[in-house]
């Protein structure tokens, strides 16, 4: 008789685990006042930011990695880490598709974003992002016609200025914790998106980050702002090369949403787990913040983690206008011998802030899970409501689940709840599904899916197919 | 159609069923009856390959081929349907596309070509009207809020959708009220017919009083005690089952 062997999970492939073979110019390993001065000067940035970058930096000499959250991993050489590496670039950055490097897009396009395609068929704007720097961001001029910036974040820095000044570093502020500062003192591209007054976003927004080039880091930044009025959704993939070293990701993402703006943010991150035997893999080390600074704004997180060796990842969100809503629906499954700590941050400072949290935490094989999640309400925040539903979902007896809530309420007219579940993968659940006739492996995927649907539902329909394709992946092989 | 010799079956350490002979042919309907913990169910749950119980002695043979070797999902496509007993709640999917996932994995094994969502969908609102189920709860995750009568009507009619050869029903009488009885014998008279078995499990007559059987065993003890017609079944309404085992000499 077949019975559930979780070990096996292991012998799924990565499917975007392929390197580009392509010419790059990258600073060798180290990182000191002349490497942020050099990437500053790359980037032709002015003053006020490499003084800033200098701030993060010298604040980040003082901190201490942090290492609270629940995950295991040798001591990281930040001095061993390449910190800027770019595909040598003929001239000027590119100014359409025709003029990027065919071999990005064919990388683009064996990772399933066409971006040639996504150009042609309405729909979504893609900015494209290898190792440090953008390659391609398309639909540029659409998109300007309803007023939405959407480019690099190099770029941004050169062309407004003012808008990145007052907002970079607003959120997460450089001394936020090491890796933010980290970030802040090293990043090297990203996405800035800027919707104007009372705009809706014509389309949605995407941005795809590929480490390519190995023994690199890659730190980059985004900012988002809704004005007063606007709605933007904009959606993050990642993956990587297999490749046996670890290598670092530490980005920051910081959301601005004003007085009745809207945010929705998506990611599927698919970095590069490491193999069988936890070798390899990318530590994704994240800082995702957004301020719903504006009276009935909504900032939404949705996130489907499958991929990397070690997340460490809280998107939060401030609640500091009245009537401001924060959402966070998580799915993160760790396999093989991946580890996730992650959850959110709800602080709710304004009256009548209300959030939801759904988190849906998988382990497989020999992976570690935790949510961690606080929901702060402060005092004044009245009639603020929070509700939280956290589920754990095991496959087999070698990986773990764990949840570590924090609540701290202040405010005596606020309501907040919380259910937790831990279950194993129902024996029974899998042999109703195999007396109706469905092989094991499918019958685990349907129960996998199933359980994910509360958040597969929050996601944009592009995504949502993605999303559900990657959880099979995931979960090829991981019953014989 | 199915055949079972000198079957002995351990679950955790325990002796459940010692040597159990049966033969069910096309067409008949039998009842096995018996009283609580005597193995009724670990019977249908072994016919239908549910892991944790291990065969020590005996085989079942199902059209002459060896049951035993093949997995649950192999024993759906051979024609094998169990109707459980305590139907399991899995949230988040769709009650449809759970059927549709088994049924066209079945076609696959038999070399016919799938059924797109239009034709399943003509099939299933054909078969929910047999059991008075409601096609609402077609989209409702599988089991999912369902009160136990509904539970066991969504199992006939997924018997109804995989159109087995053999029907296995492990206790479908428990816990239903007249009425949701009368309607889940009326949907599983409906389906017999000359070329397909059912074996009822059940602890009471009241079933038998809607679905006539044609042969009564009764199980105690791990073993097959007594075999006999309709008849059989009343006489344990009214006398229990002491008799038989006393009759037995146990």
């Amino acid at each position: 008789m077949n019975t559930l062997k979780p070990e096996d999970a292991a012998r799924q492939e990565y499917r975007a685990g392929f390197v580009t073979d392509i010419e790059s110019d990258t600073l060798p390993p180290g990182l000191n006042e002349e490497v942020i001065r050099h990437i500053s000067a790359r980037k032709e940035e002015p003053d006020w930011l490499l003084e800033w970058r200098l701030s993060a930096y010298r604040h980040w000499l003082k901190m201490r990695e942090p290492h609270w959250a629940h995950v295991e991993y040798p001591p990281i050489d930040y001095q061993a880490i390449s910190y800027y590496s770019a595909p040598k670039a003929k001239g000027d950055g590119p100014k359409s598709l025709d003029e990027v490097d065919p071999k990005l897009l064919e990388t683009y396009e064996k990772l399933g974003i066409p971006l040639r395609e996504q150009e042609m068929l309405a729909g979504v704007a893609v900015d494209a992002v290898f190792d440090s720097v953008s390659v391609a961001t398309t639909f540029r001029e659409k998109l300007a016609e309803a007023g939405v910036i959407f480019c690099p974040i190099s770029e941004a820095v050169r062309e407004y200025p003012e808008l990145v000044r007052q907002y970079l570093g607003s959120v997460v502020p450089v001394q936020d914790n090491f890796f933010a500062a980290l970030n802040s003192a090293v990043f090297t591209d990203g996405s800035f998106v800027y919707v104007p007054k009372g705009v809706r976003c014509p389309m949605e927004l995407s941005t795809y980050f590929r480490i390519n080039a190995s023994n690199t880091g890659q730190f980059e930044r985004t900012l988002i702002v809704a004005d007063a009025g606007a709605y933007v959704s904009y959606l993050e993939g990642c993956t990587a090369p297999m490749r046996d070293e670890n290598q670092l990701h530490a980005a920051v993402v910081e959301l601005i949403a004003l007085d009745d703006a809207e945010i929705k943010y998506s990611t599927v991150q698919n970095w590069y787990p490491g193999d069988e035997r936890g070798v390899g893999g990318i530590y994704n080390f994240v800082t995702k913040r957004a301020d719903c600074r504006g009276a009935r704004s909504k900032v939404s997180w949705t996130q489907v983690e499958t991929g990397s060796a070690i997340t460490w990842k809280y998107p939060s969100c401030i609640l500091r206008g009245d009537d401001a809503v924060g959402e966070f629906y998580s799915v993160a499954l760790t396999k093989m011998r991946q580890q996730a700590d992650t959850g959110t941050k709800m602080v709710h400072l304004g009256k009548r802030t209300r959030s939801t949290i759904v988190s849906k935490g998988i382990a497989a094989g020999m992976g570690q899970q935790s949510y961690r999640g606080l929901v702060r309400i402060a005092r004044g925040a009245e009639g603020a409501r929070n509700y939280t539903q956290c589920d754990s979902l095991l496959l087999g007896d070698k990986c773990g689940a764990h949840t570590f809530p924090y609540i701290e309420v202040k405010e005596p007219t606020a309501i907040v709840e919380h259910e937790a579940t831990t279950s194993r993968i129902g024996e029974d659940q899998l042999f109703y599904c195999r007396a109706r006739g469905i092989p094991e492996e499918d019958a685990v995927n349907l129960i996998v899916n199933g359980f994910c649907k509360d958040v597969f539902n929050e996601l944009p329909m592009e995504f949502a197919v993605e999303a559900n394709r990657l959880m099979e992946v995931s979960l090829e092989g991981a019953v014989g | 159609m199915l055949k079972i010799e000198n079957l002995h079956v351990r679950v955790e350490d325990k002796d459940i069923l010692k040597g159990i002979n049966l033969e069910v042919r096309a067409g008949e309907v039998h009842a096995i009856m018996g009283p609580n913990g005597s193995g009724k169910s670990t019977l249908s749950n072994v016919i239908a390959g549910r892991p944790g119980y291990t065969v020590t002695e005996g085989r079942i043979l199902y059209q002459g081929r060896d049951l035993l070797r093949l997995t649950p999902e192999e024993r759906v496509w051979e024609g094998i349907f169990l109707a459980f007993q305590y139907p399991v709640e899995i949230p988040g999917v769709n009650n449809t596309y759970l059927l549709k996932a088994g049924v066209n994995a079945r076609r696959r094994h038999q070399g016919l070509p799938e059924l797109d969502a239009m034709d399943f969908m003509r099939l299933v609102r054909e078969k929910a009207k047999l059991v008075e189920l409601d096609p609402s709860f077609l989209a409702r995750g599988v089991n999912e809020g369902f009160s136990g009568g509904e539970k066991k009507r969504n199992e006939i009619f997924q018997m109804a959708v995989l159109e087995p050869t053999l029907a296995l029903l492990d206790e479908t009488d428990s816990g239903l009220d007249i009425d949701a009885l009368r309607i889940v014998a009326h949907g599983v008279n409906q389906l017999r017919s000359p070329e397909r078995a059912m074996v009822l499990v059940t602890h009471y007559q009241r079933l038998l009083d809607y679905i006539e059987p044609d042969v009564v065993h009764v199980l105690a003890d791990g073993r097959i005690l007594k075999t006999g017609d309709a008849a059989l079944a009343k006489e344990l309404e009214t006398r229990g089952y002491d008799w038989v085992r006393k009759e037995a000499g146990i």
